[in-house]
């Protein structure tokens, strides 16, 4: 009974975290913008709903396949987004003007074309 | 309580999902299209977990541990490819960059 609560309310969290994660990469202004709500809401809504899983299916050895799920999530989603990240900055894809502080090495970048 | 909270979070991740793949079909760039594509995968992992509580059988979370894998390494491969060069302008004609060199201008005049 309890297990089951848990379960429900990590579920319902994470499914909120990954609605969240869609939206801002739907309404935010730019590439970057939109990765950092793809990369830290995505990977905490996966994560509270394999959380979830694990809690409710406990006796079916998905424990072991969630942490894994998990695991290998936080792993990549840093490595896969500062890739991204690297190559539209060095390829001149533009910032939001509106929200732009500082790009120092403004310069050295390709022009976007 | 289960099956309801199972009901919203389906509603909720294919929600997520819907303006995922609408940014990834207006993407003005191809970093977005990346980035679209890449948060796609993560909510098909979410989903396949969703799945497997539905279905009861824990078989589907190796779906989702398999689509994990593989959108790491589609997302690595299209970074690689985004670093190839500018964007196709569509004319057929590309402008080839230095590798990792600034863009200089022909004339004098650069500040």
């Amino acid at each position: 009974m309890n297990a089951e609560l848990f379960a429900s309310i990590a579920i319902v969290v994470g499914g909120a975290f990954t609605a969240i994660a869609g939206l801002g990469v739907l309404r935010f202004g730019d590439v970057f913008l939109r990765m950092h709500a793809s990369t830290k809401a995505g990977t905490l809504g996966v994560g509270f709903i394999m959380i979830g899983v694990a809690i409710a299916l406990a006796g079916q050895g998905a424990i072991a396949r969630a942490v894994l799920i998990i695991a290998f999530i936080l792993l990549t989603a840093p490595v896969g987004a500062h890739l991204v990240g690297r190559a539209a900055w060095r390829n001149g894809t533009p910032l939001e003007k509106e929200h732009e502080v500082i790009d120092e090495w403004r310069d050295g970048r390709s022009k976007p074309s | 309580m289960l099956s309801t909270a199972l009901l919203i979070a389906f509603v909720l991740v294919g929600l997520g999902l819907l303006a995922t793949v609408v940014r990834l079909l207006l993407g003005p760039s191809r970093a977005d299209r990346v980035v679209a594509l890449d948060l796609v995968t993560v909510q098909l992992v979410a989903l396949s977990a969703l799945l497997a509580l539905s279905s009861e059988n824990a078989a589907f979370l190796d779906v989702g541990l398999v689509l994990a894998l593989i959108g790491f390494l589609a997302t690595v491969a299209f970074a690689r490819y985004l670093e190839s060069g500018p964007e196709p302008t569509g004319s057929g004609v590309r402008v080839r960059h230095g590798k990792g060199e600034p863009d200089v201008p022909a004339e004098g005049g650069a500040s």
